[in-house]
């Protein structure tokens, strides 16, 4: 069965790892008295909830950088976008219960003297639609740009200044007032979702389940596309474009699809994560926000899939810690840890973990070793 | 609203007579003239409204350097007279007491002094008497404000005063801004006859601004048919002209702003057009440059005040080579292991932008320092009805000087050579002997130190603050790679294109949505040209 002979050894250790946190984690929380060592507090479940989201955020930034080569500094746009349709779901369902008690306007609107719903906002107060444009939007988005880009042949660096462009322009235009989005304030005060209150136990562990699931669902996916005829060619764009060009392949289609897949986990990422945070604005279109997923892909090691998310978990597990304990030196740790990364781990923490088994039993490189990313 | 207007400016200007012409006339007690304004002063002495006017109406005529002293006591309050002997005193600002007609001062003050009473029409009095002693101040700049002031209040009363000065004047600037402040009073004098009213309207199209739009829409359609028309065939030809002026205005913000942006952009066009390293910590480097600025000026301040004026000067040299050991310590240690690897070398970069921020951060603290500005970098002057600042104008010209020393360096140098050298083949040029790592790191360097040199500039316009850097970073990359990499022409270009769309853009959409169109356009642009605009040809396949 193909099925199962996609996922590989750290993959499955991976996936086993998710499995039991979706279980244990809930029970931890729930079940285990206040008291003891095993339990989990309330404020640590929304926060590995957001690890989570974070985690298959990277999983989509591996696949397009680490199998296609396109290195996104955009990425954080598609997962903003997801979010915004989250939170335009959750606004809708604040209805009546707002400070100004409109039932219709959410309050930032009765703010700025909207008299009317503007047109975008039709519909998200149904929860069918709401995800479903929590991933349409970021992949039409994502299919329009990178249709242009991949049929211009723009590559490398270029592509990469202006997907940073493409969030940083999102990011502007989301601060405006007029745009209908609540401005620099954003969308928040949330109540509740599909009418369980989003500040309720049950519910953030509910979210914590269903993050996790879609982490595990997402890297299945990537990693069907990427063991998949559709990802040695993947690869082979990555490895010598115009070479595959010549082969006969159309490289910008294949890079399309992989791009707008990309964009949609990245979407769906977004929508998880803002209940579980409570807010979304425009910070999250900021192009330092994109530039910080790329290294938490470099960290776990790129052309991995399970490297991203381990990276995503490490970094922000260390971010918590750092600006918890020592808020002034997590820049410093943060900055030297791009460096280190780049110049020391270039295959991550998953590529020294590899080659370190392989020097112990020497005949079998693993799979991971072998998939080693190249410019 | 114009007549308080009108009396703000007056007593400012007023002021400005007192500073200028006052204080070394009264201790001098010079008694010259004296004679010919003792029947006025006298006449505040008798205690009346009227004859306190007719006082002022006097002295608003006479050139005897005490009026206008006298004139601002009696607009304070400040004038005494003693009842007994009337003779009038000066109450001067300080507390002491002058005599009023001669300047001298008092010593042994009078009991029983009364002072001279106020009411409206005094007051208007004292304001006319004030704006006729400054048409006739001796400094043409101070007579340039006066005639304005005469133009905005369009008070008939002057008219008299005015005549007088526009018969002595010699200075054709200042005759003519008289003469425009005439034809005001004219064009609204009802009773004035057409054809004066009408050539009045000439002289204040040739004014040609808001305020002269603002007069001649004012005219009542009620007027003579002829005066009407000439004041709308006014009003349409300035409307032309603040039409051009205004596009004119923004064509200079654009600029101005294209010289910001090439300033920021052209370390970047070495590091990364010349050299490929996609140098996220460019914008660090011109934090650090403005950084130096400020810390010069410190030093200026606490041991060499009367350098301030060269603090910028100072600044540049060592801005330049801080910031370029800078540069070469982060070539040496972190770059050289990566050339061939764009993308890590931005992940590297980014890195070390974000330790430097921080460290910035830590000795300087989070907030923004003050970076001052030399006294001859102030002001502005007109150019039509456009209005140049000194500090704008001064960062155009670095901007380009900069750009053309850069340009010189690569092209007539053996450094710059050698950097071209191994840019295009490292590996031939090795061979040839060129110590590439060398050249490398000096590359580096160079680019980084002009990234100081312009963060020099840039602290005279933006706040100094541990995040400079980060809000010119995206902006440098979108000129260089607009232009075209590896293509200096093509960043200068870009720079002031940019710019000036901008700038244009923003009259019609506001400043972020012309932001916005511009970062779409270049989206789109990098698809048709994805090498930029001024693209080096070539027929290779990469990779």
């Amino acid at each position: 069965m193909r099925g199962l002979g996609i996922v590989d050894r750290p993959g499955a250790i991976f996936l086993i790892l998710l499995v039991a946190a979706a279980i244990l984690v809930p029970i931890a929380n729930l079940v285990v008295p206040e008291g003891s060592p095993f339990h989990i507090s309330n404020y640590l479940v929304p926060l590995l909830g957001k690890y989570l989201c974070y985690a298959l955020l990277a999983v989509s930034v591996d696949l397009v950088w680490g199998y296609c080569g396109v290195l996104s500094l955009g990425h954080g746009a598609f997962f903003a976008l997801g979010g915004y349709a989250m939170g335009m779901y959750l606004m809708r369902q604040i209805g009546a219960r707002g400070v100004y008690g409109n039932p219709v306007l959410p309050d930032f609107m009765v703010f700025l003297n909207y008299k009317e719903l503007p047109w975008f906002w039709y519909g998200f107060d149904w929860f069918p639609f709401a995800m479903i444009m929590a991933l349409v939007v970021p992949g039409v988005l994502a299919f329009a740009f990178g249709w242009f880009a991949f049929r211009s042949r723009v590559t490398g660096v270029y592509l990469s200044i202006i997907t940073q462009a493409m969030t940083f322009a999102l990011m502007l235009a989301f601060f405006r007032n007029d745009m209908g989005f609540g401005g620099n304030n954003g969308l928040t005060d949330f109540k509740d979702i599909l009418g369980f209150s989003i500040s309720a136990d049950s519910t953030r562990v509910t979210l914590f389940v269903l993050s996790a699931v879609a982490l595990a669902a997402g890297y299945l996916l990537c990693r069907a596309l990427v063991t998949s005829k559709y990802g040695k060619v993947l690869v082979a764009v990555r490895d010598a474009e115009s070479r595959t060009r010549f082969l006969g392949y159309r490289v910008a289609n294949y890079k399309l699809l992989a791009w707008t897949v990309s964009a949609m986990l990245a979407g769906a990422a977004g929508a998880l994560y803002v209940p579980q945070v409570g807010i979304i604005n425009p910070g999250e279109f900021a192009p330092a926000n994109s530039i910080e997923i790329v290294i938490w892909v470099a960290v776990g090691g790129r052309g991995t899939l399970v490297g991203a998310a381990l990276g995503a978990l490490i970094v922000n597990a260390g971010k918590t810690w750092f600006t918890g304990v020592l808020p002034e030196a997590w820049l410093f740790a943060l900055g030297a840890l791009f460096v280190l990364v780049t110049l020391f781990l270039p295959r991550g923490v998953l590529g020294l973990w590899g080659s370190l088994s392989a020097r112990r039993h020497k005949p079998a490189p693993s799979a991971v070793a072998s998939a080693k990313p190249a410019e | 609203m114009t007549i308080s207007l009108m009396r703000l400016v007056l007593s400012a200007l007023l002021g400005l007579v007192l500073l200028g012409a006052g204080p070394g006339f009264v201790t001098e007690g010079r008694s010259q003239g004296a004679a010919d304004i003792a029947p006025a002063v006298a006449r505040f002495a008798a205690d009346s409204y009227s004859d306190t006017e007719a006082g002022l109406a006097a002295l608003a005529l006479s050139p005897n350097p005490q009026a206008a002293a006298i004139v601002d006591a009696v607009g304070d309050g400040r004038l005494m007279f003693d009842p007994a002997t009337k003779t009038v005193y000066v109450k001067t600002k300080a507390g002491g007491l002058t005599d009023a007609a001669t300047g001298a001062a008092v010593t042994t003050a009078p009991a029983d002094l009364k002072t001279v009473r106020l009411n409206n029409r005094v007051r208007r009095a004292v304001e006319a008497a004030a704006g006729a002693l400054a048409l006739a101040s001796p400094d043409a700049a101070k007579r340039i404000d006066a005639a304005g002031a005469v133009f905005k209040s369009r008070d008939v009363a002057a008219l008299p005063a005015l005549d007088a000065a526009i018969a002595r004047e010699r200075d054709t600037d200042v005759k003519a801004a008289l003469a425009q402040a005439r034809a005001a009073i004219i064009l609204t004098k009802v009773d004035a006859p057409e054809a004066e009213r009408i050539a009045a309207t000439k002289l204040i199209v040739d004014r040609g601004d808001q305020e002269a739009l603002a007069l001649l829409a004012g005219v009542p359609a009620d007027a003579s048919p002829a005066l009407r028309t000439a004041a709308d065939a006014g009003i349409e030809k300035i409307n032309r002209s603040l039409a051009f002026w205004n596009v004119a205005q923004n064509i200079w913000y654009g600029l101005s702003l294209g010289s910001v942006l090439l300033l920021a952009a052209i370390g970047l066009a070495i590091t990364f057009g010349v050299m490929g390293v996609i140098n996220m910590a460019h914008g660090e480097m011109v934090m650090l440059g403005a950084y130096t600025t400020f810390v010069v000026q410190e030093l200026i301040r606490t041991k060499a005040p009367y350098l301030f004026d060269w603090s910028l000067a100072i600044a540049l040299p060592l801005a330049f080579l801080f910031t370029g050991l800078v540069g070469i310590v982060i070539e040496r240690t972190v770059i050289r292991f990566l050339y061939g690897r764009p993308l890590e070398t931005l992940l590297a970069t980014w890195g070390i932008s974000l330790m430097l921020q921080q460290a910035t951060r830590t000795i300087f603290g989070p907030t923004n320092k003050e970076v001052g500005a030399p006294s001859w970098m102030s002001g502005a002057f007109q150019l039509g009805q456009l209005s140049i600042t000194y500090n704008r104008l001064c960062i155009i010209i670095f901007a380009l000087g900069v750009f053309f020393a850069l340009l010189v360096v690569l092209k007539r140098t053996s450094l710059g050579l050698y950097v071209r050298a191994v840019t295009q083949n490292r590996r031939m040029a090795g061979a040839m002997g060129i110590r590439t790592g060398r050249i490398d790191a000096l590359t580096f360097g160079l680019g980084s130190g002009i990234a100081g040199i312009a963060g020099v500039a840039l602290s005279q316009i933006d706040n100094v603050s541990p995040n400079l850097g980060q809000g010119y970073i995206i902006d440098s990359f979108m000129v260089v790679v607009f232009g075209g990499v590896g293509n200096l022409w093509g960043t200068l270009v870009a720079a002031f294109s940019l710019g000036i769309a901008n700038k244009l853009l923003e009259p019609f959409a506001g400043a972020v949505l012309a932001k916005i169109a511009l970062l779409v356009f270049i989206i789109l642009f990098i698809q048709k040209r994805p090498r930029g605009l001024f693209a080096l040809k070539g027929r290779a396949v990469e990779s």
